[in-house]
């Protein structure tokens, strides 16, 4: 098959330390960037935009909950805020007349400082009492937003985001929204895939596994918990803007609810804490599958010659995504990420696997 | 200030707090037994709602024959929702069974708006709207009737909870490990406790149903919920009766002078503020017993 682990034979720490350990995973990273650039090429797009676009953009703010949630173990239920905090900082600040480049970074130290303030809830609890306290906050973010006529217009009002302009281009075309999303998407993955090389990353899941017997190994928990928090944030608050600049067009509060947080939080969850492909995984499950179903479900209506009530057609996308995180946590509560590795550490050997035993 | 209107704020406040309290009661329960957060009692609290509307107005039940078969099939869906859902994450890390609840709340939220579409819908309880005259202080029926039903449901739990079935949740929620050496049936017992907490849920839900009417902003008292739960002691029923009092009068004051300074709407954020000032300052609560991890 396409995993063979035959003639792979790590002699060395940096060759054991490498970001794709079996070429084969290599190949098939590089091949998925390759469709992925000639997407644009294949696709119609409608796909493109509608589905492709808001997937990958997802995925980077999914890695981003995940270097807090799956790396450093820390419960966030508070995501969307800090996602709206970048989204809202960059587009004011592209108001003022800066060109996007620096209000994207401007967005994210904006998430970032605000993000920092969830961790310190987190240097006082964990577990169960961390989620309630994010939960909360989450409420008071949304209420500041829909309160504040300064940044948001006020309760049931949005912001029209300037035209995006990346290096003195202005980006109109479907197919440079889709790079754009892409590229930031890439970005992300690299630097999560690189994250479990790094000290950082080593550090991040001594601190997950037992604060103390990391601080006993010279882990400073409290400096470690507030440099995810404050990453991940800066992940959210581009990936925020970005979604507003490229796929929305419109900020609003509603946008960035506690609803989104949960969302968000289910797409980690689903897809794996920890596991990097799992987010992809995860993020197409909760986004694409529900609307899918409905889909489904009016065609198959259709077919049988069935009335099916408009209301209840609009509800069904909602039981579906309940459904699918109850049942993907029943299966498999590592979540999809870890189902792929089973199949991927199946397939390595096979057919030669009973060998081993 | 006028003390007049400050005591009607105040008692008002107190009765919807109860109503509070009502709905925490179903989140007290689980996490006694199981230490599990029962995230779902939103969706819970609209199915049986639902339940007993579909009992009363599509099969033309009367509504007192209604709500107790209501509490049955609430009873029947908690046992299954642990017998199929949450056993299976028994163990597992908190993040994987908060998840678990939440889908399970997205799930019932959703099915419920499927089969029964999202207009709201009356419960028509049949309790006057006239307001009650205490000396000068106004206060409405409903919210006095609810809040008999949340202190009926704290007696009947503290009853309850000294009978042998009682003693064994106690047993449960003190050490699974010992309970299950000494025969008790884990299992059974969180269960029931899940049970206990959907048939609670019923009973929100006709309360709140007459206030505000059957429709999804059923599920949304769950920040309240869960503030006053928490304030009061996750695994404390007397924690959660008082703190729902705690917790309205602060809300129905706090909000009567906050409101004109930020232009409305400060009632989330006073709840929100009182959560988290509870987990930053005494995560434990007013009367609950477990010592909270703290980093």
């Amino acid at each position: 098959m396409f995993y063979r682990l035959s003639g792979v034979y790590h002699s060395s720490l940096i060759s054991d330390s490498r970001m794709f350990k079996v070429p084969a995973d290599r190949n098939l990273a590089v091949f998925l960037l390759l469709i992925g650039l000639a997407a644009p090429f294949i696709l119609p797009s409608l796909y493109l935009n509608s589905y492709i676009l808001p997937w990958l953009i997802w995925t980077a703010a999914a890695l981003g909950l995940n270097l807090v949630t799956g790396w450093a173990g820390q419960l966030h239920l508070g995501y969307a805020a800090v996602m709206a905090v970048g989204a809202y900082s960059a587009i004011h600040t592209v108001r003022l007349g800066v060109p996007w480049e620096i209000a994207l970074i401007i967005g994210g130290l904006a998430a970032s400082v605000i993000g920092s303030l969830f961790a310190f809830a987190a240097l006082r609890v964990k577990g169960l009492y961390l989620a309630l306290t994010t939960l909360a906050m989450q409420f008071v973010m949304d209420w500041v937003l829909t309160h504040s006529p300064t940044i948001s217009g006020g309760s049931h009002s949005s912001l029209q985001a300037p035209t995006l302009a990346l290096l003195g281009q202005q980006i109109t075309s479907d197919a440079g929204y889709y790079y754009v999303a892409l590229g930031w998407c890439v970005l992300v993955t690299i630097f999560m895939l690189n994250l479990k090389r790094t000290g950082l990353g080593r550090a991040l899941v001594a601190v997950r596994e037992k604060d103390f017997a990391a601080a006993i190994l010279g882990v400073n928990s409290f400096y470690y918990k507030i440099l995810a928090f404050a990453a991940s944030s800066f992940i959210a608050g581009v990936s925020g803007a970005l979604l507003v600049a490229t796929f929305y067009f419109l900020a609003a509060p509603e946008q960035f609810s506690v609803n989104v947080s949960i969302q968000v939080l289910a797409m980690v969850i689903v897809g794996g804490l920890g596991s990097i492909i799992g987010s992809y995984f995860g993020v197409a499950l909760i986004l694409l599958v529900p609307g899918l179903v409905n889909g489904l479900v009016v065609t198959a209506s259709e077919e049988l010659g069935m009335q099916v009530n408009v209301e209840t057609l609009a509800h069904i996308p909602n039981a579906v995504y309940g459904a699918l995180i109850v049942i993907i946590l029943m299966i498999e509560p590592l979540g999809l990420g870890k189902l792929y590795g089973n199949i991927r550490d199946y397939l390595m050997t096979w057919p030669f696997d009973q060998l081993r035993k | 200030m006028d003390w007049v209107f400050l005591s009607e704020l105040a008692i008002n406040g107190a009765l919807t707090g109860l109503l509070y309290s009502l709905f925490a009661i179903g989140l007290v329960l689980v996490y006694k037994a199981s230490s599990v957060p029962n995230l779902a009692q939103g969706g819970l609290t609209m199915v049986g709602a639902y339940v007993v509307l579909a009992l009363a107005r599509d099969l033309g039940m009367p509504l007192w024959l209604a709500i107790p078969l209501a509490a049955v099939v609430m009873f029947g869906l908690g046992f299954g929702i642990e017998r199929v859902a949450l056993r299976r994450l028994a163990g597992r890390p908190v993040v994987m069974i908060l998840m678990l609840t939440l889908g399970l709340d997205i799930f019932l939220r959703g099915t419920t708006l499927a089969i029964s579409g999202g207009t709201s819908r009356s419960m028509e309880l049949g309790v006057s709207y006239e307001p009650l005259l205490l000396g000068d202080i106004f206060i409405s029926r409903i919210h006095l009737v609810g809040a008999g039903v949340a202190l009926a449901l704290f007696v009947a739990f503290i009853v309850f909870f000294r009978t042998r079935t009682g003693i064994k949740l106690r047993a449960i929620a003190d050490d699974y490990m010992a309970s299950w050496s000494v025969g008790i049936s884990v299992e059974r017992g969180v269960g029931l406790s899940w049970a206990l907490a959907s048939v609670v849920a019923v009973a929100a839900g006709v309360i709140w149903g007459e206030i505000q009417g059957v429709d999804q902003a059923l599920s949304l008292l769950l920040l309240k919920g869960l503030t006053v739960a928490v304030l009061g002691g996750l695994d404390s029923i007397l924690g959660a009766i008082v703190a729902g009092i705690i917790l309205g009068v602060i809300e129905n004051v706090g909000a009567e002078f906050l409101d004109p300074l930020v232009g409305g709407g400060s009632r989330e954020l006073i709840v929100a503020a009182v959560l988290i000032l509870t987990v930053m300052i005494r995560p434990h609560g007013l009367f609950g017993r477990h010592d909270i991890e703290r980093v």
